[in-house]
Protein backbone atom coordinates (compact mmCIF):
# COMPACT_ATOMS: atom_id res chain seq x y z
CA UNK A 1 0.00 0.00 0.00
CA UNK A 2 2.96 2.15 1.08
CA UNK A 3 4.37 1.88 -2.11
CA UNK A 4 1.28 3.11 -4.88
CA UNK A 5 0.82 6.18 -2.64
CA UNK A 6 5.03 7.27 -3.47
CA UNK A 7 5.77 9.34 -6.93
CA UNK A 8 3.46 11.45 -8.58
CA UNK A 9 0.55 10.59 -6.14
CA UNK A 10 -0.46 14.14 -4.80
CA UNK A 11 0.45 14.39 -0.83
CA UNK A 12 -3.35 14.20 0.57
CA UNK A 13 -4.68 16.70 2.42
CA UNK A 14 -4.14 16.93 6.77
CA UNK A 15 -6.83 16.42 9.01
CA UNK A 16 -8.95 19.27 9.91
CA UNK A 17 -7.49 18.63 13.39
CA UNK A 18 -3.75 18.97 12.05
CA UNK A 19 -4.66 22.61 10.22
CA UNK A 20 -5.80 24.31 13.30
CA UNK A 21 -4.10 25.72 15.87
CA UNK A 22 -4.37 24.35 19.27
CA UNK A 23 -6.72 27.58 20.88
CA UNK A 24 -8.74 26.84 17.94
CA UNK A 25 -9.83 23.32 18.25
CA UNK A 26 -10.35 24.32 21.87
CA UNK A 27 -12.73 27.21 20.32
CA UNK A 28 -14.53 24.58 18.43
CA UNK A 29 -15.09 22.07 21.57
CA UNK A 30 -16.23 25.17 23.96
CA UNK A 31 -18.22 26.32 21.60
CA UNK A 32 -20.03 23.10 20.86
CA UNK A 33 -22.70 23.02 23.61
CA UNK A 34 -23.98 26.70 22.68
CA UNK A 35 -24.19 25.66 19.49
CA UNK A 36 -26.13 22.46 20.21
CA UNK A 37 -28.27 23.98 22.31
CA UNK A 38 -28.75 26.73 19.82
CA UNK A 39 -29.66 24.01 17.00
CA UNK A 40 -31.70 21.87 18.91
CA UNK A 41 -34.11 24.60 20.88
CA UNK A 42 -33.91 27.42 18.84
CA UNK A 43 -33.25 26.59 14.99
CA UNK A 44 -35.35 22.92 14.51
CA UNK A 45 -38.20 24.82 16.76
CA UNK A 46 -37.86 27.60 14.29
CA UNK A 47 -38.04 25.83 11.48
CA UNK A 48 -40.26 23.14 12.47
CA UNK A 49 -43.59 26.07 13.43
CA UNK A 50 -42.67 28.10 10.10
CA UNK A 51 -43.36 24.82 8.55
CA UNK A 52 -46.30 24.14 10.20
CA UNK A 53 -47.35 27.79 9.41
CA UNK A 54 -47.39 27.06 5.61
CA UNK A 55 -50.86 26.18 4.91
CA UNK A 56 -52.58 29.89 3.39
CA UNK A 57 -56.02 27.94 5.21
CA UNK A 58 -54.65 28.63 8.30
CA UNK A 59 -54.44 32.77 7.49
CA UNK A 60 -57.88 32.64 6.05
CA UNK A 61 -59.52 31.26 9.36
CA UNK A 62 -57.08 33.62 11.26
CA UNK A 63 -58.53 36.38 8.98
CA UNK A 64 -62.60 35.02 10.02
CA UNK A 65 -61.46 34.79 13.33
CA UNK A 66 -62.49 38.22 15.48
CA UNK A 67 -60.43 37.13 18.37
CA UNK A 68 -57.32 37.55 16.77
CA UNK A 69 -58.00 41.05 14.96
CA UNK A 70 -58.93 42.28 18.27
CA UNK A 71 -55.68 40.65 19.56
CA UNK A 72 -53.99 42.53 17.06
CA UNK A 73 -55.29 45.92 17.84
CA UNK A 74 -54.54 45.34 21.70
CA UNK A 75 -50.81 44.56 20.79
CA UNK A 76 -50.61 47.72 19.21
CA UNK A 77 -52.49 49.46 22.08
CA UNK A 78 -49.97 47.88 24.55
CA UNK A 79 -47.20 48.46 22.45
CA UNK A 80 -48.00 51.78 21.24
CA UNK A 81 -49.57 53.62 24.42
CA UNK A 82 -47.61 51.23 27.31
CA UNK A 83 -44.28 51.06 25.96
CA UNK A 84 -44.84 55.01 25.43
CA UNK A 85 -45.90 55.88 28.64
CA UNK A 86 -43.76 53.98 30.59
CA UNK A 87 -40.45 55.28 28.90
CA UNK A 88 -41.43 58.77 29.38
CA UNK A 89 -41.83 57.76 33.00
CA UNK A 90 -38.65 56.05 33.08
CA UNK A 91 -37.38 58.89 32.08
CA UNK A 92 -38.99 61.73 34.13
CA UNK A 93 -38.12 59.12 37.54
CA UNK A 94 -34.47 58.84 36.00
CA UNK A 95 -34.20 62.20 36.72
CA UNK A 96 -35.41 62.21 39.96
CA UNK A 97 -33.44 59.52 41.06
CA UNK A 98 -30.37 61.25 40.02
CA UNK A 99 -30.87 63.71 43.04
CA UNK A 100 -28.45 63.22 45.26
CA UNK A 101 -30.59 62.64 49.02
CA UNK A 102 -29.81 59.96 51.78
CA UNK A 103 -33.69 59.47 51.24
CA UNK A 104 -33.77 58.97 47.53
CA UNK A 105 -31.15 56.43 47.43
CA UNK A 106 -33.61 54.54 49.83
CA UNK A 107 -36.65 54.91 47.95
CA UNK A 108 -34.50 53.72 44.75
CA UNK A 109 -33.56 50.29 46.72
CA UNK A 110 -37.64 49.94 47.27
CA UNK A 111 -38.39 51.23 43.84
CA UNK A 112 -36.32 48.41 42.40
CA UNK A 113 -38.56 45.97 44.26
CA UNK A 114 -41.63 45.26 41.43
CA UNK A 115 -38.13 43.88 38.98
CA UNK A 116 -36.72 41.35 41.51
CA UNK A 117 -40.24 40.06 43.13
CA UNK A 118 -41.17 37.54 40.37
CA UNK A 119 -44.44 38.45 38.54
CA UNK A 120 -46.90 35.89 39.10
CA UNK A 121 -47.73 36.62 42.88
CA UNK A 122 -47.95 40.56 43.05
CA UNK A 123 -50.05 39.91 39.17
CA UNK A 124 -52.71 37.80 41.23
CA UNK A 125 -52.64 40.22 44.21
CA UNK A 126 -53.40 43.29 41.50
CA UNK A 127 -56.28 40.77 40.32
CA UNK A 128 -57.60 40.26 43.90
CA UNK A 129 -57.37 43.56 44.92
CA UNK A 130 -59.30 44.22 41.75
CA UNK A 131 -62.48 42.28 42.44
CA UNK A 132 -65.14 43.99 42.36
CA UNK A 133 -67.01 42.52 44.96
CA UNK A 134 -64.13 41.29 47.89
CA UNK A 135 -61.17 43.66 46.03
CA UNK A 136 -59.08 46.03 48.41
CA UNK A 137 -60.34 48.64 45.91
CA UNK A 138 -63.74 48.58 45.81
CA UNK A 139 -64.54 47.90 49.16
CA UNK A 140 -62.21 50.99 49.97
CA UNK A 141 -64.52 53.11 47.49
CA UNK A 142 -67.87 51.52 49.13
CA UNK A 143 -66.29 52.51 52.68
CA UNK A 144 -65.93 56.36 51.06
CA UNK A 145 -68.20 57.21 48.96
CA UNK A 146 -71.13 54.08 49.73
CA UNK A 147 -71.06 53.22 46.02
CA UNK A 148 -70.05 50.24 44.00
CA UNK A 149 -66.99 50.68 42.41
CA UNK A 150 -66.43 49.84 38.37
CA UNK A 151 -66.43 46.47 37.45
CA UNK A 152 -62.96 46.71 36.88
CA UNK A 153 -61.75 43.45 34.51
CA UNK A 154 -64.90 42.91 33.22
CA UNK A 155 -64.63 46.10 30.63
CA UNK A 156 -62.12 44.81 28.34
CA UNK A 157 -61.28 48.88 27.64
CA UNK A 158 -60.19 49.05 31.75
CA UNK A 159 -59.21 45.31 31.67
CA UNK A 160 -56.54 46.32 29.31
CA UNK A 161 -54.94 49.78 30.84
CA UNK A 162 -55.01 47.61 34.13
CA UNK A 163 -52.94 44.74 32.07
CA UNK A 164 -50.77 47.65 30.83
CA UNK A 165 -50.69 48.92 34.21
CA UNK A 166 -49.22 45.99 35.72
CA UNK A 167 -47.00 46.05 33.02
CA UNK A 168 -45.42 49.46 33.63
CA UNK A 169 -45.47 48.38 37.81
CA UNK A 170 -43.53 45.43 36.81
CA UNK A 171 -40.99 46.94 34.38
CA UNK A 172 -40.41 50.72 35.11
CA UNK A 173 -37.22 49.85 37.72
CA UNK A 174 -35.34 48.43 35.26
CA UNK A 175 -36.14 51.21 32.28
CA UNK A 176 -35.38 53.52 35.18
CA UNK A 177 -32.28 52.79 36.54
CA UNK A 178 -30.92 52.26 32.64
CA UNK A 179 -31.50 55.88 32.19
CA UNK A 180 -30.83 56.74 35.07
CA UNK A 181 -27.01 55.00 34.29
CA UNK A 182 -27.20 57.04 31.18
CA UNK A 183 -27.74 60.09 32.62
CA UNK A 184 -25.17 59.84 35.77
CA UNK A 185 -22.93 59.41 32.83
CA UNK A 186 -23.79 62.98 31.52
CA UNK A 187 -20.69 65.40 32.97
CA UNK A 188 -21.57 67.27 35.84
CA UNK A 189 -19.42 70.77 34.52
CA UNK A 190 -22.24 71.23 31.69
CA UNK A 191 -25.29 71.64 34.26
CA UNK A 192 -22.51 73.51 36.14
CA UNK A 193 -21.82 75.53 33.27
CA UNK A 194 -26.03 76.06 32.28
CA UNK A 195 -26.54 77.37 36.23
CA UNK A 196 -24.17 80.31 35.45
CA UNK A 197 -25.52 81.33 32.16
CA UNK A 198 -29.16 81.29 33.44
CA UNK A 199 -30.78 78.26 32.00
CA UNK A 200 -33.75 77.11 33.37
CA UNK A 201 -34.67 72.99 33.86
CA UNK A 202 -36.39 72.97 30.68
CA UNK A 203 -33.41 74.72 28.91
CA UNK A 204 -31.28 71.68 30.90
CA UNK A 205 -33.17 69.41 30.16
CA UNK A 206 -33.59 70.24 26.11
CA UNK A 207 -29.90 71.25 25.42
CA UNK A 208 -28.21 69.13 27.87
CA UNK A 209 -29.45 65.80 29.01
CA UNK A 210 -32.06 65.04 26.00
CA UNK A 211 -28.78 65.64 23.45
CA UNK A 212 -26.87 63.04 25.54
CA UNK A 213 -29.97 60.61 25.91
CA UNK A 214 -31.49 60.43 22.94
CA UNK A 215 -29.84 56.68 21.41
CA UNK A 216 -30.43 55.26 24.33
CA UNK A 217 -33.67 56.53 25.05
CA UNK A 218 -34.53 54.87 21.41
CA UNK A 219 -32.71 51.90 21.71
CA UNK A 220 -34.63 51.13 25.02
CA UNK A 221 -37.98 52.33 23.74
CA UNK A 222 -37.10 49.47 20.83
CA UNK A 223 -35.84 46.86 23.17
CA UNK A 224 -38.83 47.14 25.53
CA UNK A 225 -40.71 47.19 22.59
CA UNK A 226 -39.63 43.64 21.84
CA UNK A 227 -39.72 42.05 25.03
CA UNK A 228 -43.77 43.92 25.82
CA UNK A 229 -44.40 41.58 22.92
CA UNK A 230 -43.73 38.26 24.80
CA UNK A 231 -44.89 39.28 27.88
CA UNK A 232 -47.52 36.66 28.63
CA UNK A 233 -48.21 36.86 32.09
CA UNK A 234 -49.01 41.15 32.44
CA UNK A 235 -52.55 39.82 30.90
CA UNK A 236 -52.88 36.31 31.00
CA UNK A 237 -52.50 36.40 34.86
CA UNK A 238 -54.65 39.39 35.72
CA UNK A 239 -57.50 39.13 32.49
CA UNK A 240 -56.97 35.47 31.58
CA UNK A 241 -58.24 37.13 27.84
CA UNK A 242 -61.21 37.56 28.86
CA UNK A 243 -63.99 38.99 28.97
CA UNK A 244 -65.06 36.93 26.20
CA UNK A 245 -61.86 36.91 25.20
CA UNK A 246 -61.43 40.95 24.35
CA UNK A 247 -58.02 41.72 26.00
CA UNK A 248 -55.91 39.14 24.55
CA UNK A 249 -52.86 40.11 22.90
CA UNK A 250 -50.81 38.20 20.27
CA UNK A 251 -48.62 36.19 22.69
CA UNK A 252 -51.56 35.26 25.11
CA UNK A 253 -53.54 34.26 21.33
CA UNK A 254 -50.93 32.10 20.62
CA UNK A 255 -50.68 29.88 23.67
CA UNK A 256 -54.80 30.04 23.57
CA UNK A 257 -54.55 28.71 19.90
CA UNK A 258 -52.14 26.20 21.34
CA UNK A 259 -54.40 25.20 24.53
CA UNK A 260 -57.32 24.22 22.27
CA UNK A 261 -54.91 22.17 19.80
CA UNK A 262 -54.80 24.35 16.80
CA UNK A 263 -51.42 24.71 16.47
CA UNK A 264 -50.81 25.64 13.17
CA UNK A 265 -53.05 29.08 13.68
CA UNK A 266 -51.01 28.88 16.94
CA UNK A 267 -47.86 29.66 14.53
CA UNK A 268 -49.82 31.70 12.05
CA UNK A 269 -50.80 34.25 14.39
CA UNK A 270 -46.74 34.60 15.24
CA UNK A 271 -46.32 34.47 11.92
CA UNK A 272 -48.91 37.59 11.57
CA UNK A 273 -46.54 39.59 13.93
CA UNK A 274 -43.47 38.90 11.92
CA UNK A 275 -43.77 42.18 10.14
CA UNK A 276 -44.07 44.01 13.99
CA UNK A 277 -40.97 42.13 15.17
CA UNK A 278 -38.14 41.90 12.19
CA UNK A 279 -37.88 45.13 11.91
CA UNK A 280 -37.26 45.70 15.61
CA UNK A 281 -34.70 42.94 15.67
CA UNK A 282 -32.92 43.58 12.83
CA UNK A 283 -32.68 47.86 14.41
CA UNK A 284 -31.54 46.15 17.52
CA UNK A 285 -29.27 43.35 16.06
CA UNK A 286 -27.51 46.36 13.89
CA UNK A 287 -27.13 48.51 17.52
CA UNK A 288 -25.92 45.48 19.40
CA UNK A 289 -23.23 43.63 17.32
CA UNK A 290 -20.58 46.21 16.73
CA UNK B 1 -25.09 73.77 60.25
CA UNK B 2 -26.93 76.70 58.57
CA UNK B 3 -30.51 76.98 58.01
CA UNK B 4 -32.18 75.59 54.82
CA UNK B 5 -33.57 78.33 53.01
CA UNK B 6 -36.68 78.46 51.48
CA UNK B 7 -35.53 77.54 48.32
CA UNK B 8 -34.31 74.65 49.29
CA UNK B 9 -37.44 73.61 51.25
CA UNK B 10 -39.31 74.30 48.06
CA UNK B 11 -37.42 71.74 46.28
CA UNK B 12 -37.48 69.29 48.89
CA UNK B 13 -41.59 69.51 48.73
CA UNK B 14 -41.38 68.80 45.53
CA UNK B 15 -39.03 66.39 45.07
CA UNK B 16 -41.53 64.58 47.95
CA UNK B 17 -44.41 65.46 46.12
CA UNK B 18 -42.53 62.58 43.32
CA UNK B 19 -41.09 60.22 46.13
CA UNK B 20 -44.36 59.63 48.04
CA UNK B 21 -46.37 58.69 45.09
CA UNK B 22 -43.53 56.77 43.81
CA UNK B 23 -43.45 54.87 47.19
CA UNK B 24 -47.10 54.02 46.98
CA UNK B 25 -47.28 52.81 44.03
CA UNK B 26 -44.62 50.25 43.95
CA UNK B 27 -45.56 49.04 47.21
CA UNK B 28 -49.38 48.99 47.07
CA UNK B 29 -49.52 45.51 45.45
CA UNK B 30 -46.71 43.73 47.72
CA UNK B 31 -48.12 45.40 50.74
CA UNK B 32 -51.59 43.56 49.53
CA UNK B 33 -49.89 40.51 49.53
CA UNK B 34 -48.28 40.59 53.06
CA UNK B 35 -51.59 41.93 54.00
CA UNK B 36 -53.09 38.78 52.96
CA UNK B 37 -50.69 36.63 54.28
CA UNK B 38 -51.09 37.96 57.89
CA UNK B 39 -54.65 37.84 57.92
CA UNK B 40 -57.44 35.26 59.07
CA UNK B 41 -59.66 34.32 56.18
CA UNK B 42 -62.60 36.94 57.64
CA UNK B 43 -60.00 39.81 57.60
CA UNK B 44 -59.02 39.02 54.45
CA UNK B 45 -62.41 39.91 52.40
CA UNK B 46 -63.35 42.47 55.01
CA UNK B 47 -61.09 45.34 52.83
CA UNK B 48 -59.17 46.41 55.99
CA UNK B 49 -55.87 48.26 55.51
CA UNK B 50 -54.38 46.21 58.02
CA UNK B 51 -55.75 43.35 59.83
CA UNK B 52 -57.54 42.89 63.35
CA UNK B 53 -55.45 39.65 64.25
CA UNK B 54 -52.90 39.57 62.48
CA UNK B 55 -51.31 36.15 62.74
CA UNK B 56 -48.65 33.19 61.04
CA UNK B 57 -51.70 31.00 61.30
CA UNK B 58 -51.33 31.18 57.17
CA UNK B 59 -47.77 30.46 57.06
CA UNK B 60 -48.15 27.22 59.21
CA UNK B 61 -50.65 26.33 56.86
CA UNK B 62 -48.57 26.20 53.58
CA UNK B 63 -45.72 24.70 55.34
CA UNK B 64 -47.75 21.64 56.59
CA UNK B 65 -49.50 21.32 53.73
CA UNK B 66 -52.62 21.43 55.33
CA UNK B 67 -55.44 22.51 52.57
CA UNK B 68 -56.05 20.53 49.40
CA UNK B 69 -54.20 23.03 47.09
CA UNK B 70 -51.07 22.97 48.86
CA UNK B 71 -51.02 19.26 49.24
CA UNK B 72 -47.34 18.94 47.45
CA UNK B 73 -46.41 22.63 48.10
CA UNK B 74 -42.94 21.13 49.49
CA UNK B 75 -42.62 18.84 46.21
CA UNK B 76 -43.28 21.94 44.20
CA UNK B 77 -40.64 23.86 46.49
CA UNK B 78 -38.02 21.89 45.63
CA UNK B 79 -39.06 21.85 41.63
CA UNK B 80 -38.41 25.08 41.55
CA UNK B 81 -35.18 24.79 43.54
CA UNK B 82 -33.37 22.06 41.33
CA UNK B 83 -34.89 23.24 38.13
CA UNK B 84 -33.68 27.13 38.88
CA UNK B 85 -29.94 25.66 40.15
CA UNK B 86 -29.35 23.35 37.40
CA UNK B 87 -30.55 25.93 34.88
CA UNK B 88 -28.33 28.65 36.28
CA UNK B 89 -25.29 26.22 36.18
CA UNK B 90 -25.92 24.66 32.87
CA UNK B 91 -26.31 28.56 31.52
CA UNK B 92 -22.73 29.26 33.47
CA UNK B 93 -21.39 26.71 31.75
CA UNK B 94 -22.30 26.94 28.22
CA UNK B 95 -22.20 30.79 28.07
CA UNK B 96 -18.39 31.04 29.57
CA UNK B 97 -17.18 28.55 27.27
CA UNK B 98 -18.60 29.90 24.27
CA UNK B 99 -17.91 33.72 25.54
CA UNK B 100 -14.36 32.40 26.07
CA UNK B 101 -14.41 30.76 22.86
CA UNK B 102 -15.74 33.81 20.59
CA UNK B 103 -13.59 36.47 22.86
CA UNK B 104 -10.19 35.20 23.61
CA UNK B 105 -9.65 32.39 21.58
CA UNK B 106 -11.17 34.00 18.05
CA UNK B 107 -12.38 31.00 17.33
CA UNK B 108 -13.92 31.27 13.08
CA UNK B 109 -17.44 31.79 13.00
CA UNK B 110 -17.47 33.09 16.32
CA UNK B 111 -19.11 36.62 15.29
CA UNK B 112 -21.37 34.51 13.39
CA UNK B 113 -22.73 32.45 16.16
CA UNK B 114 -22.57 35.92 18.18
CA UNK B 115 -25.36 37.07 15.95
CA UNK B 116 -27.23 34.08 16.43
CA UNK B 117 -27.14 34.11 19.84
CA UNK B 118 -28.53 38.16 19.44
CA UNK B 119 -31.13 36.87 17.35
CA UNK B 120 -32.29 34.70 19.76
CA UNK B 121 -32.25 36.72 22.50
CA UNK B 122 -34.84 39.28 20.49
CA UNK B 123 -37.00 36.80 19.80
CA UNK B 124 -40.59 37.05 21.84
CA UNK B 125 -39.87 34.56 24.04
CA UNK B 126 -44.07 33.63 23.94
CA UNK B 127 -43.52 33.42 20.41
CA UNK B 128 -41.04 30.55 20.31
CA UNK B 129 -43.20 28.92 23.18
CA UNK B 130 -45.30 27.81 21.23
CA UNK B 131 -42.86 25.49 18.89
CA UNK B 132 -40.52 24.75 21.58
CA UNK B 133 -43.39 23.25 23.23
CA UNK B 134 -44.45 21.15 19.73
CA UNK B 135 -39.83 20.41 19.65
CA UNK B 136 -40.03 19.01 23.46
CA UNK B 137 -42.88 16.43 22.98
CA UNK B 138 -40.86 15.48 19.73
CA UNK B 139 -37.97 14.70 21.40
CA UNK B 140 -40.19 13.38 23.92
CA UNK B 141 -39.36 15.54 27.39
CA UNK B 142 -42.93 17.02 27.83
CA UNK B 143 -43.06 16.49 31.77
CA UNK B 144 -39.77 15.96 32.42
CA UNK B 145 -37.67 18.74 34.22
CA UNK B 146 -34.86 18.29 31.53
CA UNK B 147 -37.49 19.99 29.20
CA UNK B 148 -38.08 22.91 31.36
CA UNK B 149 -34.20 23.20 32.19
CA UNK B 150 -33.40 23.19 28.54
CA UNK B 151 -35.72 25.62 28.03
CA UNK B 152 -34.58 28.02 30.12
CA UNK B 153 -30.72 27.47 29.11
CA UNK B 154 -32.08 28.37 26.04
CA UNK B 155 -33.87 31.68 26.89
CA UNK B 156 -30.65 32.72 29.39
CA UNK B 157 -27.92 31.73 27.27
CA UNK B 158 -27.95 34.92 24.57
CA UNK B 159 -27.86 37.38 26.97
CA UNK B 160 -25.30 35.18 29.23
CA UNK B 161 -23.03 34.87 26.32
CA UNK B 162 -23.18 38.80 25.38
CA UNK B 163 -22.85 40.25 28.68
CA UNK B 164 -19.76 37.82 29.12
CA UNK B 165 -18.17 38.75 25.59
CA UNK B 166 -19.00 42.27 26.55
CA UNK B 167 -16.87 41.96 29.58
CA UNK B 168 -14.05 39.58 28.25
CA UNK B 169 -13.53 41.92 25.21
CA UNK B 170 -12.06 44.23 27.81
CA UNK B 171 -9.49 41.97 29.32
CA UNK B 172 -6.04 42.76 28.07
CA UNK B 173 -4.88 40.83 25.18
CA UNK B 174 -1.05 40.80 26.86
CA UNK B 175 -2.73 38.58 29.85
CA UNK B 176 -3.19 35.45 27.05
CA UNK B 177 0.13 36.08 25.71
CA UNK B 178 1.94 36.94 28.73
CA UNK B 179 0.54 33.34 29.62
CA UNK B 180 0.78 31.49 26.45
CA UNK B 181 4.47 32.39 26.88
CA UNK B 182 5.06 31.16 30.38
CA UNK B 183 3.83 27.55 28.89
CA UNK B 184 -0.01 27.13 29.73
CA UNK B 185 -1.77 25.54 27.95
CA UNK B 186 -5.52 26.67 25.96
CA UNK B 187 -7.63 24.80 29.11
CA UNK B 188 -5.16 26.40 31.80
CA UNK B 189 -5.75 29.71 30.35
CA UNK B 190 -9.54 29.03 30.83
CA UNK B 191 -9.14 28.11 34.39
CA UNK B 192 -6.41 30.25 35.69
CA UNK B 193 -6.48 33.42 33.88
CA UNK B 194 -10.22 33.79 32.42
CA UNK B 195 -12.15 32.60 35.19
CA UNK B 196 -10.78 34.29 37.83
CA UNK B 197 -10.69 37.28 36.14
CA UNK B 198 -14.29 37.29 35.36
CA UNK B 199 -15.76 36.63 38.48
CA UNK B 200 -17.88 39.54 38.99
CA UNK B 201 -19.71 38.64 35.76
CA UNK B 202 -19.98 35.26 36.35
CA UNK B 203 -21.69 35.91 39.36
CA UNK B 204 -24.33 38.28 37.84
CA UNK B 205 -24.89 35.97 35.23
CA UNK B 206 -25.49 32.94 37.28
CA UNK B 207 -27.71 35.02 39.39
CA UNK B 208 -29.59 36.26 36.24
CA UNK B 209 -30.26 32.84 35.03
CA UNK B 210 -31.33 31.17 38.42
CA UNK B 211 -33.55 34.26 38.75
CA UNK B 212 -34.98 33.66 35.05
CA UNK B 213 -35.70 29.99 35.81
CA UNK B 214 -37.13 30.32 39.22
CA UNK B 215 -39.53 33.34 38.15
CA UNK B 216 -40.34 31.30 35.10
CA UNK B 217 -44.16 30.77 34.41
CA UNK B 218 -45.11 30.24 30.97
CA UNK B 219 -42.75 27.38 30.07
CA UNK B 220 -43.39 25.57 33.24
CA UNK B 221 -47.30 25.58 32.68
CA UNK B 222 -46.83 25.03 28.98
CA UNK B 223 -43.83 22.14 29.52
CA UNK B 224 -44.93 20.24 33.10
CA UNK B 225 -48.57 19.26 34.20
CA UNK B 226 -47.96 16.69 37.05
CA UNK B 227 -48.95 18.01 40.27
CA UNK B 228 -45.48 16.39 41.42
CA UNK B 229 -43.48 17.89 38.53
CA UNK B 230 -44.67 21.40 38.46
CA UNK B 231 -43.05 24.61 39.99
CA UNK B 232 -44.23 27.00 42.70
CA UNK B 233 -45.45 29.60 40.29
CA UNK B 234 -47.49 27.05 37.98
CA UNK B 235 -49.39 25.83 41.28
CA UNK B 236 -49.96 29.31 42.32
CA UNK B 237 -51.71 29.69 38.82
CA UNK B 238 -53.48 26.35 39.58
CA UNK B 239 -55.24 28.24 42.12
CA UNK B 240 -57.01 30.11 39.78
CA UNK B 241 -59.16 27.24 38.70
CA UNK B 242 -61.44 27.36 41.41
CA UNK B 243 -63.75 29.58 42.07
CA UNK B 244 -63.68 29.66 46.02
CA UNK B 245 -59.94 29.47 45.90
CA UNK B 246 -58.49 30.25 49.30
CA UNK B 247 -56.81 33.85 48.34
CA UNK B 248 -55.12 34.35 51.77
CA UNK B 249 -53.66 31.05 51.09
CA UNK B 250 -52.29 31.67 47.53
CA UNK B 251 -51.34 35.13 49.09
CA UNK B 252 -49.25 33.55 51.61
CA UNK B 253 -47.17 30.57 49.15
CA UNK B 254 -46.80 33.66 46.39
CA UNK B 255 -45.08 35.57 49.52
CA UNK B 256 -42.52 32.68 51.00
CA UNK B 257 -42.19 32.18 47.31
CA UNK B 258 -41.33 35.78 45.82
CA UNK B 259 -38.86 35.57 48.97
CA UNK B 260 -35.86 34.20 47.91
CA UNK B 261 -35.26 35.89 44.59
CA UNK B 262 -35.78 38.97 46.30
CA UNK B 263 -33.19 38.38 48.84
CA UNK B 264 -30.94 36.54 45.95
CA UNK B 265 -30.96 40.28 44.40
CA UNK B 266 -30.77 42.06 47.32
CA UNK B 267 -27.53 39.82 48.39
CA UNK B 268 -26.00 40.06 44.50
CA UNK B 269 -27.23 44.05 44.16
CA UNK B 270 -23.60 45.15 43.67
CA UNK B 271 -23.03 42.81 41.03
CA UNK B 272 -26.29 42.51 39.46
CA UNK B 273 -26.05 46.65 38.82
CA UNK B 274 -22.46 46.82 37.84
CA UNK B 275 -22.49 43.28 35.49
CA UNK B 276 -25.66 43.68 33.95
CA UNK B 277 -27.09 47.05 33.85
CA UNK B 278 -23.51 48.29 31.91
CA UNK B 279 -24.54 45.10 29.55
CA UNK B 280 -27.96 45.44 28.96
CA UNK B 281 -28.07 48.42 27.13
CA UNK B 282 -25.16 49.95 24.94
CA UNK B 283 -25.80 53.65 24.15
Amino acid sequence: MAITLSGSDTIPAPPLSARLSPPQVWGIVLLTPYLLVFLAFVLYPVCYGLWLARHPASYVALYHDPIFARAAVNTLIFLVVGINIKMLIALFLSGFFAQQRPWIRWLSVIFILPWAVPSIPTILSVRFMLNPEWGMVNQLIFKFTGDDGPNWLNDPAVALAMAIGVHIWKSLPFWTLILLTGRLAISHDLYEASDVDGANWWQKFRYITWPSMQTLYVTCTLLSMIWTLGDFNSVYLLTGGGPADLTHVLSTLGIRYLRLDQLSLAMASIVCAMPLVLPLVYFMMKRLSR
Amino acid sequence: MKLPTLRDVGTEAKLLLIGIPVFIWTMVPIYHMFLFAISPKEDAFSGKLWPEHPTLHNFSIVFHQQHYFLRDFWIQFWNSTVIALSAGALTLFVATAAAFSISRLRVPGGRAVMNMALFTYFIPAAFLAVPMYRTMGNYGLLNNHWSLILAMVTIASPYAIWVLKQASDKLPVELDEAATMDGATTLQLFRLVYVPLMMPSLVAIGTYAILLAWNEYLYAFLLLSKDTDITLPVALGNFLAADDSPWELLMTTGFIYALPPAAVYYAFRRYMVGGLTAGAVKS
